[in-house]
C-alpha cells in the first residue's frame, strides 16, 4: 500500500515539476519539426535534406495502429521478445556463477579470465556467421548471439561487484563466527547483487540491439518461414519492410524496437530495486 | 559538557558503584609484537617490537600518529592478519605466536572498523543477529528478542528495520557496538570509531560508550589519535611512537570512573594531557615529516 501511494506521490511531483514539462515540450518540438520537415515538399514546395525523406510522425502513427491489429506484427515482435528472453537467461544462468567463481577463485580466474579477455572484445555480431555453421539451427544461432551480447557485460560486472566488496565486511563475518560458504551466501552474493542489476540492466539493452542485427543478417531465422510474410522477428520485419519499400512500416518498426528495449530494461530495473532495497533513497 | 546528559551514564548503576561482579576476561598481552609488510629488509616495518598489556575489564587506549601502525596491530589481535614475530596471548591462551604467526579470528574478539562495518544490505536488527546465529549460539527468535532488548538499552528503539544506510553515522557506530557485544565478546576492538564524527556527536558517543562499557565491564582496546578522546576514556593510554610503532609512554589514568564530560575541566585531565601533548606532538611531527599516509 505505501509502495503504491509512494508512486502515485512521486508521479504527482514529477508531472508537476519543472523537468517534465520541459522534457514535453521538447519531444513536441521535436515532433513538430519531424513533420514539418517530411511534408516540407508539399507543403513548401522545398524538399528539407535529410528529413524529407522520412516519413512524417502521423503517417507513422497510423502505420503503428494498423500494425498493433496485425496478428503477424505482433508475431515478429513475439519471435524477437523470445531470443532476447532465451539469450538473456541464459547469459544469467551462465554468466552470474561463472563471474563469481572468477572473483572466488584465484586459481580459476588466472584460467578463465585470460581467455574471457581475449573473445570479449569481439563484437557479438562477429559471431553470426561462425554461429550460423556452428548451431544447428538458424534459431539456435541467433539466440547463441543473442547471449553473447548479455553474456560479456554481465560477466564483468559480476567480477567488478565481487571484487570490489570491502575487505572489513569479510573481516567482520569471520569474527563472528561465518563459515566459508556463510560468507559466500550473506556477503559475496548480497554484496554483488547491485552490480548484477546494473550488468543485466545495461545487458538486455545489448540484446535487443543484438537480435535485431542478427534477425537482419541471418534473414529471420527458421521460424520466418512458419509466421508468414512478416515472420521472423523485428529485426526481420524492419528489413521486410526496407525490401518492400514501405518506409512508413520501418519507422514503426523501429519504434516498437526502442520500446522492446525501454520496458525490458524497466522491467528489470524495477525488479532490481524490489531485489536491493537497502539501495533505495530516503 | 553537559552535565545533565552525563549523569544518565551514571544514574544506569545505583550510587555510581562499578558492578561487583565485573568480568575479569579480555586481558591481552603484546609481547615483542613484530609486523613488516612485504618481504623483511625490503618491506614496510609497521610494528617494531611492542611490547604492553591491555589489563582485562578496563579501556586502554592506543594514541598515535596516522599511519603509524595502530590498524596494523589490531588487525594482529583480530587474527586478521599474521605476525611477522612475537606473540599475543588472551587470558594466557596464545592467539599468535611462535609456529602460529596468525591468531584465528574469533567472537571472543570483535573489531569496531575505523569507517564502521555494518552489512548494507542487511537491516539494523539483521546485522545485530548476525552474529549469534552464525555462531548458533542462540535461535532466530532469541537472537531478535536479546537484540531489541539491547537495542532499547543503548537507545536504538525503532530503527529495528531501518538499513544502516538510512540512519546517521553516529547511529550506525551505536549499532556497530551493539553488533559487537551482541557476541559476548571478551574483548571490544575498536579502531578509530568516532574519528569521522563532529565533535558533538563524538562527546555524545563518549558517553554512550562509557555507559556501555559500565553495563558490560567488556575490556576495551581503543585506537585513536585524538589524546583528549584517550586520556577521557582510558583506564590506561599508550602513546605510541611513529610508524613503525612501538609504546613510547604508558599513561595509567587514575582519575576515577564513572567518569563524564565534566572531567575534561579540571586540574587533573589537563597535567596527563600537559604531561602527554608534547610526546604525541613530537610523534605526529615526525609522522608528517615522513610524509606518512593513512591506510
Ligand atoms: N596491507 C599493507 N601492505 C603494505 N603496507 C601496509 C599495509 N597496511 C598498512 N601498511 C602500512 O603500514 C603502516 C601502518 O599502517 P596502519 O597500521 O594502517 O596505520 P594506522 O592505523 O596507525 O594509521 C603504514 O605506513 C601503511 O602504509
Ligand atoms: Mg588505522
Amino acid at each position: 500500500m505505501n509502495a503504491i501511494k509512494g508512486f502515485v506521490l512521486k508521479t504527482i511531483s514529477f508531472v508537476t515539476g519543472e523537468d517534465f514539462w520541459r522534457g514535453i515540450v521538447a519531444i513536441i518540438v521535436f515532433l513538430l519539426f519531424w513533420e514539418t520537415g517530411s511534408r516540407s515538399q508539399s507543403w513548401f514546395g522545398v524538399a528539407f535534406p535529410w528529413v524529407s525523406q522520412v516519413p512524417a510522425p502521423t503517417a507513422v502513427l497510423q502505420e503503428m495502429y494498423r500494425l498493433i491489429q496485425d496478428p503477424s506484427f505482433w508475431h515478429s515482435a513475439y519471435l524477437s521478445t523470445l531470443r532476447v528472453t532465451e539469450g538473456f537467461l541464459a547469459a544469467m544462468v551462465i554468466g552470474i556463477p561463472l563471474g563469481l567463481a572468477m572473483a572466488v577463485s584465484k586459481t580459476f580466474y588466472g584460467i578463465s579470465f585470460p581467455v574471457f579477455e581475449v573473445l570479449r572484445p569481439i563484437p557479438p555480431l562477429a559471431w553470426v556467421p561462425a554461429a550460423i555453421i556452428f548451431w544447428p539451427t538458424q534459431e539456435l544461432s541467433i539466440a547463441f548471439v543473442t547471449f553473447l551480447g548479455a553474456f560479456f557485460t554481465i560477466v564483468i560486472n559480476v567480477i567488478g561487484g565481487a571484487q570490489a566488496i570491502d575487505v572489513r565486511y569479510f573481516q567482520a563475518a569471520r569474527s563472528m563466527g561465518s563459515s566459508t560458504w556463510d560468507i559466500f551466501r550473506r556477503i559475496i552474493l548480497p554484496g554483488t547483487l547491485p552490480s548484477i542489476v546494473v550488468g543485466a540492466t545495461v545487458g538486455i539493452g545489448i540484446t535487443w540491439a543484438v537480435v535485431v542485427a542478427a534477425e537482419m543478417i541471418s534473414g529471420g531465422g527458421s521460424a520466418g518461414s512458419v509466421g508468414g510474410a512478416a515472420g521472423g522477428g523485428l529485426g526481420f520485419f524492419i528489413w521486410n519492410s526496407y525490401v518492400g519499400g514501405s518506409y512508413t512500416q520501418i519507422v514503426a518498426g523501429m519504434i516498437s524496437i526502442g520500446m522492446a528495449g525501454y520496458l525490458s530494461s524497466a522491467i528489470l530495473r524495477k525488479i532490481g530495486e524490489w531485489m536491493t532495497p537497502w539501495l533505495a533513497e530516503g | 559538557m553537559n552535565p545533565t546528559s552525563a549523569s544518565v551514564a551514571v544514574s544506569a548503576l545505583p550510587g555510581g558503584a562499578i558492578p561487583a561482579q565485573a568480568a575479569r576476561t579480555g586481558k591481552v598481552r603484546i609481547i615483542d609484537a613484530v609486523k613488516y609488510y612485504g618481504a623483511a629488509g625490503t618491506g614496510v616495518l609497521a610494528v617494531d617490537h611492542c611490547t604492553f598489556e591491555v589489563p582485562a575489564g578496563e579501556i586502554t587506549v592506543v594514541v598515535g600518529p596516522s599511519g603509524c601502525g595502530k590498524t596494523t596491530l589490531l588487525n594482529a589481535i583480530a587474527g586478521f592478519h599474521s605476525l611477522s614475530s612475537g606473540s599475543i596471548y588472551l587470558d594466557d591462551e596464545m592467539l599468535c605466536g611462535p609456529g602460529k604467526l596468525k591468531a584465528e579470528p574469533g567472537p571472543d574478539r570483535i573489531v569496531v572498523f575505523q569507517n564502521g562495518a555494518l552489512f548494507p544490505w542487511k537491516t539494523n536488527i539483521e546485522n545485530i543477529t548476525f552474529g549469534p546465529m552464525m555462531q548458533g549460539r542462540l535461535t532466530r527468535a532469541e537472537a531478535y528478542e536479546k537484540a531489541r532488548d539491547m537495542m532499547a538499552d543503548a537507545g536504538l528503539r525503532g530503527i529495528e528495520n531501518n538499513y544502516p544506510g538510512e540512519i546517521s553515522s553516529g547511529v550506525r557506530r551505536r549499532v556497530e557496538i551493539v553488533r559487537a557485544l551482541m557476541n559476548d565478546p571478551k574483548i571490544l576492538l575498536l579502531d578509530e570509531p568516532y574519528r569521522a564524527l563532529d565533535s558533538l556527536t563524538k562527546s555524545v558517543m563518549h558517553e554512550a560508550l562509557l555507559e556501555i562499557f559500565y553495563k558490560n565491564r567488556v575490556t576495551i582496546f581503543f585506537i585513536t589519535h585524538d589524546l583528549e578522546e584517550a586520556i577521557f576514556l582510558g583506564h590506561r593510554v599508550v602513546i605510541m611512537t611513529t610508524r613503525p610503532c612501538r609504546p613510547k609512554k604508558i599513561l595509567d589514568i587514575d582519575i576515577p570512573h564513572p567518569r563524564d564530560y565534566s572531567v575534561l575541566t579540571t586540574k587533573r585531565f589537563r597535567e596527563f594531557m600537559d604531561e602527554t601533548a608534547a610526546a604525541v606532538h613530537e610523534e605526529a611531527t615526525k609522522a608528517f615529516a615522513a610524509g606518512e599516509k593513512e591506510r
